[in-house]
């Protein structure tokens, strides 16, 4: 079954390469990508639920990829499958030209097979292989359109990502060094045991933290953040906020620190504080913010602190509410993002001194934003509120108080930027005329009302959503 | 021993070399040769195989790539030549300082600790390795490489329109 | 772990270190494009030697020259993909001082 998730994509990359013209004919291209992935959100919702789980897997024992699937990667399976699913169907309403369709969704497949394999690894350098995949195919993607902004925002992207791959590998060598190996169970082995050397454990330890954060975009690292996500296209962008750099950095940190390397006192305090700060930081500088995207993005910065933070935690508690949030925030941040591909179809600029009073006019838009914004800033029965709860609950039971106060109080600031936000660009007077008053395309308005569905379902059906997908993954923290 | 301490030495001077020297041509030079006795060095320690893929493809290929973009790019003048000179001179002369220090105080009290070291594995060869026990490490290089002409199709093919 | 051993991880070590300052002062100092990457480069380098020099130590040069050959074609994918950007940097603006990068802000 886990080979599955990677060789389908893998099929469907070299279909589609073959030299046939017909393969590459938009209405052949369009629906094989999106069906692959909405196969991906089935199986993947299938898997907690029991079904097929007992099937031996023949491509398995013919390869030996040594992929693992549980239930941790079975949620991230699911994400990878909604945000790309998304991301197709927002760009299918922006992009037309024949070329640029192909080389779009070939990237999105090599993206797709990157962070599918990302989740399933349990091989720390194969991890980096395929975490730089990724980046690699995103890199293109940000600068397709090779306008100024795409470009310097790529290179700045490129340069960071390739300093914290360089930060990544120094640790591999540290573990290959102490442990003989680079396998996930032979250095968690090697950290429970005592056996091994102890601080070349921690020197690598503190390596891969610092690689992973400059991925993850926190605050002392998150120069980058801003100027990949605004410089993006619009469906790149919601590919990026919502899975990229939440599988490249964040994922691989909730599985290596929370279930592979054994935390000491010094590396909880460290990702405690990190969280913090960039949670206040990032949501003081979105208050400053001008631009819808630039907004989103360092709204982003400061929800991925509340997950580092709940790491820093480091009680299974935690862990659950951390990849709780992770969840609710790769949904609702791509719900944000196709809203603004939204304004910027039909208005050119997500510039928000320019923008206002597209409430009556773009009604779909504003509804779902309004969810989206409500659920960031964790208001009650929307997702967003029961992930931020269990991870402040956490907090107060791990002794922590003083972390959880602050993270609660930032929360009141989320909003309030939020309201403003809100107040302005959907119910203010209106600024300017829409400069291509185009009608909605079914593309945008479908993938809004999907991912607003989810937040709502989610919060709504939390009991159901505890007890099937995150309370067995207290199973595999230790 | 010896042998590694002089191509170690080597190896810091090519690569102070690239960084320092005013032309971006000489730069890319120092850049290959660093890679030459980086491979060198690697045959020393027992990874021919290694060795040779950092000889052919870091020294030669990522040489070619540079130069290709280079020589697009660069639009430096004789003339400008001698004031550029100065201007990274003042740049620059930081990294000499601060690499002759730290070369010297770690020389001077870098003590290589005693590590425990994982018990000893079976001799294993490069091929059945990279063959026999790493297909995802393969998978991900032919998917790269997929990767790879994607992005020269997008940045390097002219769009005809 | 043997004295020899021991000897050589230092050696190695020094020089592992050094090659880290110089290209990490490469990327912060430099004024172009090309640069920033010959820096980035050398850190690559760096990296690539302490895994075999890892390998070496432990007995395990199999497995670290196989990581080490994966690694150099990522790199040179990197390689490529970052100087197109290099290239269309240049187009764009008629120079590749990142400095004139000025539009984004972080």
């Amino acid at each position: 079954m886990p080979s599955l998730f990677v060789l389908t994509p893998f099929l469907l990359l070299v279909v589609v390469n073959l030299p046939f013209k017909f393969l590459r004919k938009q209405i052949a291209l369009w629906p094989a990508v999106g069906g692959m992935l909405v196969a991906q959100v089935v199986f993947s919702t299938f898997y907690p639920l029991n079904i097929g789980r007992g099937i031996a897997d023949p491509f398995e024992q013919f390869f030996m990829f040594g992929l693992s699937l549980d239930s941790l990667s079975s949620i991230m399976l699911l994400i990878i499958g909604i945000v790309a699913f998304v991301s197709v169907l927002v760009a299918s309403s922006m992009i037309s030209e024949e070329r640029q369709v192909f080389h779009f969704l070939n990237l999105i497949l090599i993206s797709v097979i990157g962070m599918n394999t990302t989740v399933l690894i349990s091989d720390i350098f194969s991890l980096y292989v395929f975490v730089e995949i990724t980046a690699l195919a995103v890199f293109v993607l940000i600068a397709m359109e090779k306008g100024k902004f795409a470009i310097e925002g790529t290179f700045k992207y490129l340069i960071l990502s390739a300093v914290a791959s360089v930060f990544m590998l120094t640790a591999i060598a540290f573990f290959l060094m102490a442990v003989g190996s680079t396998s996930f169970a032979a250095i968690k082995d090697a950290f429970a045991s005592n056996s091994s050397d102890a601080f070349l454990l921690k020197l690598g330890t503190g390596l891969f933290l610092c690689g992973l954060l400059i991925k993850c975009g926190v605050v002392p690292f998150h120069g980058w953040v801003p100027d990949a996500y605004s410089a993006a296209p619009a469906s790149v962008s919601v590919l990026l906020a919502g899975v990229v750099t939440k599988v490249s950095g964040v994922y691989v940190l909730l599985r290596l620190f929370g279930t592979v390397f054994i935390l000491n006192a010094a590396l909880q305090n460290t990702l405690l504080l990190v969280g913090i700060i960039s949670i206040c930081f990032a949501a003081f500088a979105s208050l400053t913010q001008t631009d819808f995207k630039r907004m989103l993005a360092y709204s982003s910065i400061s929800q991925v602190g509340y997950i580092v933070l709940a790491l820093g935690a480091a009680t299974p508690l935690a862990f659950v509410g951390a990849v709780f949030h992770f969840f609710n925030h790769a949904i609702f941040k791509s719900l944000l993002f196709v809203n603004a591909a939204s304004l910027e179809k039909r208005l050119g600029t997500t510039d928000m001194d320019k923008i206002g009073g597209m409430g009556s006019k773009m009604k779909v838009t504003s509804a779902t934003s309004l969810i989206g914004l409500l659920s960031t800033a964790g208001i009650p029965p929307l997702s967003g509120f029961w992930s931020k709860l269990i991870i402040i609950i956490a907090l107060f039971s791990a002794g922590r108080p003083v972390y959880a106060v602050i993270a609660l109080l930032a929360s009141a600031l989320t909003l309030a930027y939020f309201l403003s936000l809100e107040r302005k660009v959907f119910f203010g007077k209106v600024v300017a005329s829409p400069a291509a008053e185009t009608k909605a395309s079914f593309g945008i308005t479908f993938s809004e009302v999907l991912l607003a569905a989810i937040t709502v379902a989610a919060g709504l059906g939390f009991a159901f959503i505890l007890n099937t997908w995150l309370l067995p993954l207290k199973e595999i923290v230790h | 021993m010896s042998i590694d301490i002089i191509l170690l030495f080597c190896l810091v001077l090519a690569a102070i070399w690239t960084v320092m020297t005013v032309r971006l041509i000489h730069s890319i030079i120092g850049l290959a040769l660093t890679s030459v006795l980086l491979s060198a060095l690697m045959y020393r320690l027992a990874s021919p195989l290694a060795a040779v893929f950092e000889l052919s493809v870091c020294a030669g290929l990522i040489s070619v790539i540079f130069l290709v973009t280079v020589s697009f790019t660069q639009r430096v003048s004789k003339e400008e030549m001698p004031a550029r000179r100065k201007e990274r001179f003042v740049r620059f002369w930081g990294l000499l300082f601060i690499v002759a220090v730290a070369g010297l105080l770690l020389i001077l009290f870098f003590k290589a600790p005693q590590f425990q070291l994982p018990p000893p594995a079976g001799e294993q060869n490069v091929r059945d390795v990279l063959w026999n026990l790493r297909h995802l490490d393969m998978l991900g290089q032919v998917i790269v490489l997929l990767a790879g002409a994607l992005g020269v199709a997008v940045f390097f093919k002219e769009h005809k329109k | 772990m043997s004295a020899d051993l021991s000897q050589l991880f230092g050696h190695f070590m020094i020089a592992i270190i050094l090659l880290f300052i110089i290209g990490a002062y490469c990327i912060l100092a430099s004024f172009n494009m090309v640069r920033i990457l010959i820096g980035l480069e050398i850190l690559i380098k760096a990296a690539t030697l302490l895994i075999i020099l890892a390998g070496y130590i432990c007995g395990r040069t199999a497995l670290a020259q196989t990581i080490v050959i994966t690694l150099i074609v990522i790199e040179i994918v990197v390689m490529v993909v970052a100087s197109g950007v290099t290239l269309w940097a240049f187009r764009n603006n008629e120079s590749i001082d990142p400095r004139k990068l000025s539009e984004l802000k972080g």
